[in-house]
């Protein structure tokens, strides 16, 4: 997350602003939005939710976790007024109203020292599957693959079986850790480790022990590769509603979707709506 | 109006008393209705000594997560044991009182360090040794035995110096007076006279091991297969739990309760055993 603006300075500047901004708002004061569901999408979601709320202070929106499923269910049950899914809907889930705020690239990440730099999508397949488990299979080091996963239900780990395992299972002898965070650390620390994280986690700004993405048959996992459509693992971070929101739910979502909103996303690292991914 | 005061504050402190027992009963009863049914959906035995955990498939086997935790417990109480005891017996019998005034709030210290503390310190300092100088990824049973060996210890010198202080003093000055020497003393009057003491802080101690799940799910690398050295990474019940919650609906949270259910039923029979060895001393 970038670094706040002080809130105080904000709050002053905007109130001189605030008449400009109004539309935005709905001149609406006192009403909540409760925002539900996939902890990949929840970090982004809250910036900008902390960002919504200098501009509308009249609006308060309340941001749980509880992972894609769980975001859906809320939705569903009206616990929650819109959901946050980082999967396509499945059948049951598509009569629900949707719209995609950004798109995240997948990063397969290995430790700087690894001469391996390049996989193609079956060996990664292979590794993950348990059928290559060594680096020297892979023109490496002649040491055992240490596999990283994420546990089950994860929305990172379903986008990565939906577009790379192809059906096969996971190894059960995959180490497994619960957040990007966590296997971000791993990998920067272990020469024999492989892991995958969101594209915008990646990050190798200073005080972070630094990791080496991983090229995809030949090509970076960058944010323009995503764009241009060269790199292929990518997904789309949902909002999701009962029905097409209305009142502030409504204002929370089209500001999300304003130049505005989308903005502060590209500056996260994600892939704006706009930006579109080269179909 | 005074007895009338009596009679309330009495009231207020058994009612007050009640709800914490409430409590327990309403946890427990909660964890049994959400889990049984998965439990008797799948089968008991297939639950249990099922090799496979695949939620997204319907697969429900903790066999590797109870493996998990036996070893990761075993190995802690080998690690564990041996050292707190004979800190026990030092601090009860060898140690000047300037040394046990340091070492028992000390001592007391380490029982107070957070345990997401211990995970921390581990995964930044035990898992990149044992990777560095051991092999493997470094996240495994070993790293999971060592921080746990660490955080029972309290447990178990505590109470086998209590239960070593608490004997008659004149067992002691008996031995002593027949002409054995002090550590023949400790051996063979001392320990076994306090011997149902320094069993039920292990049973303790190990009870504090299997539910610990903070420290260890830093550490373990949570792998759901069953491992083949103590190097391998492995997954416990507890942090099967604890890995998999945030993201658990439908069958896939029940069988997480499922799992609390066998942990729990563990739990209870360690300290129930604690409970009556201890019980039986004081006859």
């Amino acid at each position: 997350m970038k670094v706040k603006f002080p809130k105080r300075a904000a709050f002053v500047m905007l109130s001189a602003v605030i008449p400009a901004f109004m539309s935005s708002c709905g001149g609406k004061t006192g009403i909540s939005v409760v925002v539900a569901g996939s902890t990949s999408v929840q970090p982004y979601v809250e910036m900008l939710a902390e960002e919504y709320e200098l501009l509308c202070p009249g609006i308060v929106v309340d941001i749980q976790g509880g992972g894609s499923s769980a975001g859906v269910t809320a939705v569903e049950s009206r616990t929650a007024d819109v959901g946050m899914s980082s999967r396509e809907l499945n059948e049951k889930e598509r009569e629900l109203w949707s719209t995609v705020i950004a798109k995240d690239g997948l990063a397969l990440i290995a430790h700087p020292d690894n001469p391996v730099d390049n996989l193609a999508i079956g060996q990664i397949r292979d590794i993950y599957s348990g059928k290559i488990t060594n680096w020297r299979e892979l023109n490496g080091a002649d040491a055992k693959i240490h596999i990283i996963s994420r546990e089950e239900g994860s929305g990172t780990r379903s986008a990565f079986e939906d577009m790379v395992m192809a059906g096969e299972p996971v190894t059960p002898k995959a180490i497994v850790q619960n957040s990007n965070g966590a296997v971000r650390l791993l990998v920067s620390n272990d020469p024999n480790a492989v892991g995958f994280i969101s594209l915008g986690l990646i990050g190798n700004q200073a005080g972070l022990k630094p990791v080496k993405a991983l090229k995809l048959d030949g090509v970076s996992p960058t944010r323009e590769n995503v764009i241009n459509g060269g790199y292929s693992l990518y997904r789309p971070f949902l909002l999701v509603a009962e029905s097409e929101p209305e009142g502030a739910a409504k204002l929370f979502v089209d500001f999300i979707l304003s130049e505005e909103g989308q903005r502060l996303l590209v500056e996260e690292g994600l892939v704006s709506v706009r930006e579109g991914t080269g179909e | 109006m005074r007895k009338f005061k009596e009679k309330l504050s009495e009231r207020i402190f058994f009612a007050l008393a009640l709800s914490s027992i409430s409590v327990l009963a309403l946890i427990t009863l909660f964890i049994f209705i959400k889990g049984v049914p998965l439990i008797a959906e799948v089968g008991a035995f297939k639950f249990i000594f099922g090799m496979s955990w695949a939620p997204g498939r319907g697969e429900f086997g903790i066999f590797p997560m109870i493996i998990g935790s036996v070893s990761v417990t075993l190995g802690a109480a080998v690690l564990g044991i041996p050292v707190g005891i004979c800190c026990s017996i030092f601090m009860a019998e060898f140690a000047p009182v300037w040394m046990r005034n340091i070492f028992r709030p000390a001592i007391q210290l380490l029982a107070g360090i957070p345990s997401v503390v211990y995970g921390f310190w581990g995964l930044l300092f035990v898992v990149p040794a044992i990777r560095n100088y051991l092999g493997g990824p470094g996240l495994s049973i070993l790293a999971g035995s060592v921080i746990l060996a660490i955080m029972i210890l309290p447990t178990i010198i505590s109470i086998s110096e209590v239960s070593l202080l608490a004997l008659p003093r004149h067992y002691k000055e008996g031995a002593l007076a027949l002409g054995m020497t002090h550590w023949q003393t400790i051996r063979s009057v001392q320990l076994p006279a306090a011997k149902s003491g320094i069993v039920a802080a292990v049973i303790l101690g190990i009870g504090r091991a299997i539910g610990e799940t903070m420290a260890v799910i830093m550490v373990l690398g949570n792998s759901v297969a069953v491992p083949q050295s103590v190097l391998d990474p492995v997954r416990t019940l507890t942090t099967n739990i604890g890995i998999e919650m945030g993201y658990a609906s439908g069958g896939h949270q029940q069988a997480l309760f499922a799992t609390g259910i066998v942990l729990f039923v563990i739990i209870m029979a360690l300290n129930v055993s604690a409970q009556y060895i201890t019980r039986r001393k004081i006859k």
